[in-house]
């Protein structure tokens, strides 16, 4: 089993067999990460550029801890400090770092479809790091895999997500991941943060979270993009607080054993009371321990067979 | 496809209890403990089932360890195809331990330069051995084995395959031409 393509774009293009091959091979490389040498040299001479054109920190630093774990050069440019801001366009910007032959090219950009522009135009491999509002590809991989963690398994489950639908690109790869998968998704939101022919991407909508939460195996929340609002979307914080943050007592309706996410960074108090965050259920900082093993395993089967 | 049967069985077995004999002449009682790593695929039940004859004799049972080398090969460029990573498992103390390395076949070396490549990084050992049961010869690197089942003279396209009841419903060792 490989994966069919050079590049890691999109869940939508990926086969439940390719997302297996993922999964398993992030485990083992979960194991490097807890050695007292949390190094391999299996990628070693190859070079990873992460091209971040939105502010990260954490998406960054875990794809450059991933590079760094298997022996690759990670080169950071965001585009604050580049060419960018002297009016190069994104071709010429990329086909010059390409010129000095990277091995793969790690992309974070706001406008959705722009990494998919550049992987039709370069031999690097390209990964997806969040493009606009389109897709998040590694963030629902790491998401999947602390759920089969959890749970033992992907299909079956009762996914419950919340939050700003609209300008998640979070929400869709995790939408497409996980009924791919065999997952229900129920989603929750208010009206004007569902974005339109949202059941299309085979998701049921319950606008009630108190009704959407019952049995739920997992709750997924998600972070409330205030930078992409420019509109009023909601009438106040206190209110959205009231009606969809993720508290203690609105966990209760859920199954016993329920598991909560968050892709972070969190908004405590808008989306999400502090206990829950930091409660028994909460498995956001196994997220991030995860995002490492995950994406150290795509980059070592995009690089590894270039 | 021409099959030879070089032993199979009882014989097969007769080996490992030769090597297991040998192993323990070599690592008198006390210290340093000896512990046994198999290098996956093969290498791992070999282990066990050398670890299981040593106790007898060693009046104690060797540590087991199991080691992926895949992460640690230098030709992952030339391999066409994303090799499957699985896990190393190495659950007990590396430091100032004396290892045997498992293997079963032994040819160019570079298997076992990734092995102890991939050992060192999880500590000093004291001493590290390697067991195969079959040497076939073709080294491309200067690495030899303390403990060898059989000597095989092979040529460079024949293929020598070690198969265990564990993984694959018989003892054998076979040279397939």
């Amino acid at each position: 089993m490989t994966l069919a393509s050079h590049h890691l774009l999109d869940i939508e293009s990926l086969s439940p067999a390719e997302i297996e091959l993922v999964l398993e091979t992030s485990t083992s490389f979960k194991e490097v990460g807890e050695r007292a040498i949390k190094k391999v040299p299996a990628l070693r001479g190859k070079t990873v550029i992460n091209l971040f054109f939105e502010p990260s920190t954490r998406t960054r630093v875990s794809f450059e801890i991933a590079a760094k774990r298997l022996s690759a050069d990670s080169i950071n440019v965001s585009s604050a400090g580049s060419s960018v801001v002297k009016g190069e366009t994104l071709l010429d910007t990329v086909k010059n770092l390409e010129a000095m032959a990277p091995d793969v090219i790690v992309m974070r950009h706001p406008s959705s479809g722009a990494p998919h522009f550049v992987a039709r135009r370069v031999e690097s491999a390209v990964v997806n790091a969040g493009d606009g509002m389109h897709e998040h590809p590694t963030q629902a991989l790491l998401d999947a895999f602390t759920i089969l963690e959890a749970k033992g398994r992907l299909s079956g489950l009762k996914v419950v997500i919340v939050g700003d639908l609209l300008h998640s690109r979070v929400f869709r790869s995790n939408a497409r991941l996980l009924t791919k998968m065999g997952s229900s998704v129920t989603v929750t939101a208010p009206r004007t943060l569902l974005p339109p022919f949202v059941e299309r991407l085979g998701v049921e909508v319950i606008t009630a979270v108190n009704d959407a939460i019952v049995d739920a195996d997992v709750v997924m929340m998600l972070r409330v993009q205030k930078e992409r609002m420019e509109g009023a979307f909601f009438p106040s914080v206190r209110e959205y607080f009231n009606l969809y943050a993720l508290t203690v007592d609105r966990l209760k309706r859920a199954k016993q054993d329920v598991i909560l996410m968050h892709p972070g960074p969190l908004n405590r108090g808008l989306e999400i009371e502090s206990a829950v965050a930091d409660g028994p259920y909460s498995l956001i900082l196994d997220q991030v321990t995860n995002g490492v093993a995950v994406r150290m395993a795509i980059l070592y089967l995009l690089a590894g067979a270039s | 496809m021409q099959q030879t049967v070089i032993a199979e069985g009882a014989e097969f077995r007769g080996i490992l209890e030769r090597l297991a004999s040998e192993v323990v002449e070599k690592s008198p009682s006390g210290l340093p403990p000896l512990a046994l790593v198999g290098i996956r695929t093969r290498g791992v039940p070999l282990a066990k089932r050398l670890a299981a004859l040593i106790e007898p004799k060693l009046g104690a049972r060797p540590s087991i360890g199991t080691l992926d080398i895949t992460l640690y090969r230098d030709d992952l460029i030339a391999v066409a195809s994303q090799p499957i990573v699985r896990s190393t498992d190495i659950p007990f103390a590396v430091g100032n331990s004396s290892i045997v390395l498992v293997d079963d076949v032994l040819f160019t070396g570079r298997t076992v330069r990734a092995a102890i490549t991939a050992l060192v990084d999880f500590g000093r050992p004291r001493k590290i051995e390697l067991l195969v049961m079959v040497d076939r010869g073709w080294r491309e690197l200067p690495i030899h084995a303390d403990y060898v089942g059989t000597r095989l003279r092979t040529s460079r396209e024949q293929t020598v395959q070690v198969l265990v009841e564990e993984e694959d419903g018989r003892d054998a060792i076979l040279l397939v031409a």
